[in-house]
This record gives structure tokens, sequence and C-alpha cells, in this order.
């Protein structure tokens, strides 16, 4: 015996560290026949690593106050090393966490997994599942923008309905609306919950391993033959998983960051204005689609939860004593009936509750959303129930080793739910070509160039880009000097040796602000109208830069006959209700570059817009140059691990 | 546990072999490149670093006296010497020192009024006294910390423990006889 194996003996006979590991990772005899479908499972816990690790190194940036928590946010993604990358792992991982969750589900519908014995372990998922939904939404509204501070509004608020509502709701915000001591317990328990999944993932591993997994014929093992190990065999088959998986979740980071977000959140919370069409996040959406549907306050709050609280019954509600829907005729159909039946429910919770959809016979929403909630109940408490009592199963094979089952073929649904524009009379935004776009999309520094001198001698008259510090405009192509002396030009304000309020020429490391000192004065400048921030101008409207440039070179000097222009306003088409107070920009010769030339208004709207795009996303190239080098080696990772999963299985297949 | 478990099984290299070697290399590699983001996001924020200079005027420091200036959270002295005080420096000989420098290695040369120190203890990070003549410079005229009784002298040097060492000298530049940028020893770098 070597003295290693001395000291590892020596410890286990204390600490049977190694004994667990072994029994529980390494020997742990496991179904040979499972299928892609329980991978999710494993990725499931490595997702929760990653989002407790990412979250962590976030918290240590992030300020939870309401002045600060937003201007924060954007700190961490401009300044703090990786800051992004860090966010958009975090907040994409949200979004991965439920859907690999939702299929580990599905996958436990189909295949019975909830039947005894193990009833409990399908009932501590639904626990996670819980603690899941609270983290997320309170983490959503941690960046403090309109839809956080909306969502913690409406969410917080279906709590009025219980006994007491009133009170258990000013117990929750920590006062009378949603504010500083809301966002501070927010963060608090965004921080804590984790660990409590943690800890209920724990007890829900214990209960797995009490019974071993679940298989997709749903019988249990009765030979040696039955059972391999879980190393090598599935750890190499979740490494390949994980490769597939990581190819996914780098795709949206590194190239479509904000493709599950809204562009409302990056518009800073503003507890006066409602965004016109407030929507939760996408795995909110089907029980947000019941809780609209149904017009009683009271019941539609109840039953929303009770979407959820059902998943607790399923185990006693399904009567057949068969696990596996493969030998279930007619349970096969309905379980794909109820899939589609929450997709629906998805969709009619992405859309107004007084949308129309013509293609459909003048469907409503409403009427659509009552339908899929009644099914959806009625999949639980009808159809689960009587299939067990009037369902022929098909034979079930004697043992794992018996039967030749068709090859089971990884269906990756990706969801597309439509973003929608509200269906007011906004003509759609008419795509422009920019240089940026694309996965190979750079800026171009001479069109920034022209943008940033376009923002200094129009946009600056009103609106500021305090995100943006004059340092970063090395970005642009200007060198310590140059910054310098742009930054020379604005003042910014300190106090002198006495005390006194002076202004002094802003320094590299200052932002640029506006010329207004508050919200207030810049209204009483502008007609009552408030010029907005242009750092995040580009993310935080929906159609982006093609949305900026339309209403940029949209400006018409006849509206149509039916809108009144109000005093002081001017219409534009693409401005939401047709009426903008900001007068025209852009006019022929408003500026002229330092190669003489005199830009047209098109060319000059295009310049700005690469420039305020650049403004809201400076990380943009090195997230694109950084994700190539992410996706070529997931690609290589899953390869491998492809061809090693394979011969390492060959010998089972034999 | 049994004893077969933890024993590699002895066989001859395969392409099996082969392969998990390249993947288990592969996957740690991947692993290392993966916690680098998030170790370098404790780093000194982008914004910070470019605090990293400061230019102090020089004019209103009368003879005898220091100020006391921020530099990346740090104070800074800034101590205009007397004649008396450079030449005590200056004729301080080397063996009477506990780190032993002369008193042009920490000035610079031309500017010998100026003394530029980081006024941090080099014992346990107190700040010492000594910026004004009405506060304790201890018996070699420079500073002395209040904490554990540290004292230096008008070259900032360390005479009586239990510091170990000289306050240091952080890296400046003369812009102009009364303008200096701490932080760099370059006059372009901004």
């Amino acid at each position: 015996m070597d003295s290693v194996t001395k000291v590892i003996r020596w410890i286990d006979y204390r600490l049977p560290f190694f004994s667990f590991i072994d029994h529980e990772l390494r020997g742990y005899p496991t179904p040979k026949n499972l299928n892609y479908w329980w991978n999710f499972g494993s990725l499931a816990g490595i997702t929760l690593v990653v989002m407790i690790l990412s979250g962590i190194f976030l918290a240590m940036h992030y300020e939870p106050s309401t002045k600060e928590a937003f201007d924060s946010v954007e700190y961490i993604m401009r300044n703090i090393n990786y800051g992004w990358l860090l966010r958009y792992l975090h907040a994409n991982g949200a979004t991965m966490f439920f859907i690999i969750v939702y299929i580990h589900m599905f996958r436990g519908l189909y295949y019975g997994s909830y039947k005894a014995p193990r009833e409990l372990l399908w009932m501590l998922g639904v626990v996670i599942l819980f603690l899941m939904m609270a983290t997320a939404f309170m983490g959503y509204v941690l960046p403090w923008g309109q839809m956080s501070y909306w969502g913690a509004t409406v969410i917080t608020n279906l709590f009025s309905v219980f006994p007491f509502g009133e009170s258990i709701v000013e117990w929750l915000w920590g006062g009378f609306s949603v504010d500083n001591p809301t966002l501070n317990r927010f963060f608090a328990l965004h921080y804590l919950f984790p660990f409590l999944i943690v800890g209920v993932v724990i007890l829900h591993l214990i209960a797995l391993h009490q019974h071993g997994s679940n298989n997709p014929l749903g019988i249990d093992r009765k030979e040696p033959r039955d059972s391999i190990p879980f190393h090598p065999f599935y750890t190499v088959k979740d490494m390949f998983g994980l490769g597939l998986f990581g190819l996914i979740w780098a795709y949206f980071i590194f190239f479509n960051p904000n493709f599950f977000g809204e562009p409302d959140n990056y518009i800073p919370a503003n507890p006066l204005v409602t965004p016109a069409h407030i929507v939760p996040e996408w795995y909110f959406l089907p029980f947000y689609a019941i809780l609209r549907s149904i017009p009683n306050k009271l019941l539609g709050v109840l039953c929303m939860f009770g979407a959820v609280m059902i998943l607790f019954f399923l185990p006693w509600l399904d009567t057949s004593k068969v696990r596996s829907a493969t030998f279930r005729p007619w349970y096969k159909w309905f379980f794909w009936g109820f899939v589609i039946d929450c997709f629906i429910l998805g969709f009619v919770g992405a859309h107004s509750p007084d949308h129309i959809f013509t293609d459909f016979g003048n469907l409503s929403n409403q009427t659509l959303g009552q339908l899929t909630t009644v099914l959806y109940f009625a999949f639980f408490l009808l159809a689960l129930p009587l299939l067990g009592i009037f369902e022929k199963h098909k034979p079930l094979p004697k043992s794992l080793s018996e039967p030749v089952l068709k090859k089971s073929i990884i269906v990756l649904i990706l969801l597309t739910l439509p973003h929608t524009v509200s269906a007011e009379d906004v003509p759609s935004i008419p795509q422009e070509k920019w240089s940026f776009e694309g996965p190979f999309g750079t800026y171009n520094r001479e069109d920034l160039q022209h943008g940033f001198q376009i923002y200094q001698q129009v946009c600056a008259a009103c609106h500021g880009l305090k995100q943006v510090r004059y340092r970063d405009l090395a970005a642009l192509g200007y060198n310590a000097e140059e910054i310098k002396a742009i930054a020379a030009e604005y003042k910014v304000e300190t106090t002198d040796e006495d005390g006194n309020i002076i202004e002094k020429p802003a320094t590299p490391i200052d932002t640029i602000a506006g010329p207004y000192k508050n919200e207030k004065a810049a209204r009483a400048a502008n007609n009552g109208a408030f010029p907005p921030d242009l750092s995040l101008i580009t993310k935080a409207r929906p159609g982006g830069p093609n949305y900026i440039y339309a209403l940029l070179t949209s400006y018409e000097t006849t509206p149509p006959k039916d809108i009144q222009v109000a005093e002081g306003m001017h219409y534009n088409p693409y401005f939401p209700g047709g009426q903008i107070a900001m007068i025209p920009p852009l006019s022929p010769g408003i500026v002229t570059y330092d190669n003489g030339a005199q830009p047209s208004v098109n060319q000059m709207a295009k310049d700005v817009v690469t420039f305020l795009a650049w403004a809201a996303e400076p990380e943009l190239e090195e997230r694109k140059r950084m994700g190539y080098k992410v996706l070529i080696y997931f690609a290589i990772f899953t390869g491998l691990m492809y061809f090693l999963m394979k011969r390492i299985w060959a010998r089972v297949k034999n | 546990m049994t004893e077969g478990t933890l024993k590699p099984q002895s066989h001859k290299p395969t392409r099996r072999d082969f392969l998990l070697l390249t993947a288990s290399a592969v996957g740690a590699v991947g692993t290392a490149y993966f916690a680098w983001p998030f170790i370098d996001s404790m780093n000194p924020a982008a914004d910070i670093l470019a605090q990293s200079t400061i230019d102090v005027d020089l004019t209103p420091i009368p003879e005898g006296q220091a100020i006391t200036v921020v530099w990346r959270g740090k104070p800074i002295f800034v101590r205009k010497r007397t004649a008396e005080e450079i030449r005590a420096a200056e004729q301080t000989p080397l063996s009477e020192l506990i780190d032993p420098e002369t008193d042009q290695a920490r000035v610079k040369k031309g500017h010998d009024q100026w003394l530029i120190v980081v006024g941090i203890c080099t014992h346990l990070g107190c700040i010492p006294t000594g910026n004004k003549p009405t506060q304790n410079r201890g018996k070699y005229g420079g500073w002395a910390c209040p904490c554990h009784g540290s004292l230096y002298d008008t070259s900032g040097r360390v005479r009586h423990g239990p510091a170990p060492l000289n306050l240091s000298v952080p890296p400046y530049v003369f812009l102009s006889d009364t303008h200096i940028r701490i932080g760099t020893e370059e006059v372009s770098h901004g």
C-alpha cells in the first residue's frame, strides 16, 4: 500500500468522504437505458453552481439602493473587468436554468418519474421550482429598470387578495410602495435563496439515490445486468450534454445577450410611469396568462398559485400504475396536448389581454387564455385520474435488458416567442444596414467619430450620456491628449477649499453629464418633456438602432389630417402617439465634418446612431471576439466527449 | 471501500486512453479559462485604474510644512523642506540607518527641497504625524507614528523601530518647477 492510499484510508475511516464519492458518484448503479432526456438533471445542477458563482461575483460590485442600483449595473457592464460577461452569463443563465428545469420536469411527467416510490423526490423538485421562481423574480428586480420596478409592484400586489392583504403587501414592501427597503430585502433574499435551493437539491439527490433513477421503460430493475456504474458511462454522457448546452448558452451570452430581455428594463425605474406593455420574463408567462384570463382578482391569483401547487399532488392524481408513457397509448397524446397547452399559455401571456388574433377567426386573447387555463387544470384533475381507470396499457417488458427500444431523438425546441409591439398605429420600423450588426459586425471608427461630433454639436444641447466617461472615447480612436481637450470643454461641479460649489473643467474620468442639473430643470427648459439620457437609448427602445434612425429621419412637415399636433409638439410617425416634443434635430448643414463634407440628414442620422449604439454597448466587439473563442472551445469539447462517449459505451451496446 | 476501486488497472495504452487524456486536458484548460474572468473581476476596475495619476500644485505649500494629497486612496505627504532639514538628511551617515538609503535617492535631482513620500507607516499602516510644525515630529524632525512610536527623519527614513522600512517614495514627475504628477515617471502619461 503506497502512502497516498494510507492517507486516504486514514481519513476515510474517520470521515467516509471517499467512500461516499465512490459509492454515490462512481459505483452508483444506474439503469443502462437512460436516454438524453436524463441529461437535464445534471445540467440543472451545473447551471445552479454557475449561477451562484456569477451571482456572488456580481454582488461584490452591485449597490442595492434605489439611487445606485441601475447605475451600478451599468458600472459593472462598463468598468469592472469582464463585468459584462458576468452579468450576461447570469442574466441568460436564469433563462437557461428554467429551460433546463422545465425540460427536466416534462421528462418526469412523460416517464412517470413521480410515481411510487419517487413521490417525495418529485415534491422536492416542485419545492425547488418554487424557490427558483422566487429567486428569479427578486433577481429581476435588482437592476432597478422599469420592468424591474413594475414587475415587483404587480407581483407583490398579488398578495393583496388574501385576508389582511393590505398589511401583507406593506410588510413585503417595508413601506407604502416598492422602494428602497423593498430593493434591499430582495437583494438579501436573492442572495439567500440559491443556498436554500442547494439544500433542497441535496435532499432531492438523497431521495433519488434511495431508489435510483427511473428509466424510459418505467419498470424496476430486476437483475444486475440492468445497471451500469454511473462513472464513466453517465459522467461522460453528462459531459457531452454539457458541451452542447455550453454552445447554446454561449451563443446567447456573446451574440444575442438581450434576446430574452425587455428593452424597457434599460430605462431606470420610474414610480410615476408604467410601461405601456408590461410582461414578466418568459418563464412566468404561462402562469401570468392564467392570472389574467380569469376576470375575478381573487380567483385569478388562486388559480395562478394553484397551477404550480397542483404539481405537489401529481403522484396521487395520476392513478395509473404504469410509469412510462411508452406503454400508455392514450396518456401519450394527453401529455403532448398538455405540452402544447403550456406553450399556448406562454403565447397568451406574451400578448396584451385585449389582443385579437384576426388570423384565427377573431379569437380574443382573453378567450384563448380561458380555454387553455381550463385545459391546463383538466389535464391534472380529469385526464390523469380517469386515464388510469379506463386506459389499457401495452404489455410491459420483463426487464430492462429485454426490449429493444426505438432510438429517441433529441428535439431541441427553440423558444421563439414573438416579441410583439402593442397594436398601435405605429408603422413598422424599416431595417437599416449597420456596420456593427451580425456576428462579425464591428463599429466603423469614422462613423463613430462623426457620430460623436453630431452628439456634441447637436444632441448634447439637451441630452446627457451619463454612463459614458470621456476616457471611454479612446475606443473611437482619440488619443489621451485629444480626450483631455474634449473633456475640458465641459464643466463639472466640485467644492473648493472653503466648501463653495464651483465649476471646473471635466477630466477624462468624469462622465458625460447632460446640460441640466436635474429632471425638473430639464422639463422646465423643454416644454414639460424630459430629454432622456442617451447612454442606453439603442438598448432601451424596441427596434433599437433602427427605431432611433427612423425617428431622426421621419419628421414630416404635414401630419395626416386626423392628427391634431399640440402646441410645441412635432409630428413623427415612429414616436408612440405620433407627437414628440423634440424639435427636428438634424438638418442639412448643421454639422461640417473634419474632412469638410456636409453630410445629408440620413448620413448624420446613421453616424449618430452608430455612435449611440457604441455608447450603449461599448463591449460589443470584445464580446464577439471572445464569443468565437468560446464557441470553438465548446465545439472541440463536445466533439471529444462525443467520441469518448462512443468508445466507452461500445462495451454496453454489445 | 474496496482496494480495487483505487488501484489503477494496468493495461496497455489504447485509443480510449488517448481520448480520455485529451478530453480531460481540454476540460481542465477550459475550467482554468472559465475561472479567469471571475478572478479578474475583483481587480481594480477600468475607471479606478484610470485615476492612477494626480497632479499637485506646489505653490501654496510653505517652507517647513507638508500637505497630504490622496493618490490611489493613500495619503501622500508633499513636504517643502528647509535648508537645515535638507542638510540634516544629507549628512546622516548611512551606518546610522535601519534601512540605508541616501537622501539623493529619495528626491528628484534639482528639486531636493521637495520630499514626496507615501504617508503610511511601514510597520502596520498607521498615518504618522508631523506635516505641520505644531505636530509631533519626533527627535529626528521628520514624522512620528502615533501607533507604535516609529520615528522618521527629514528624508522620510525610519530611524527608530518597530517600522522596518523607510516611507516609500511613489512614482512622480515634475511637470514644471511648481507642479508634480504622482503615479507616473513620464510627463506624457495622461
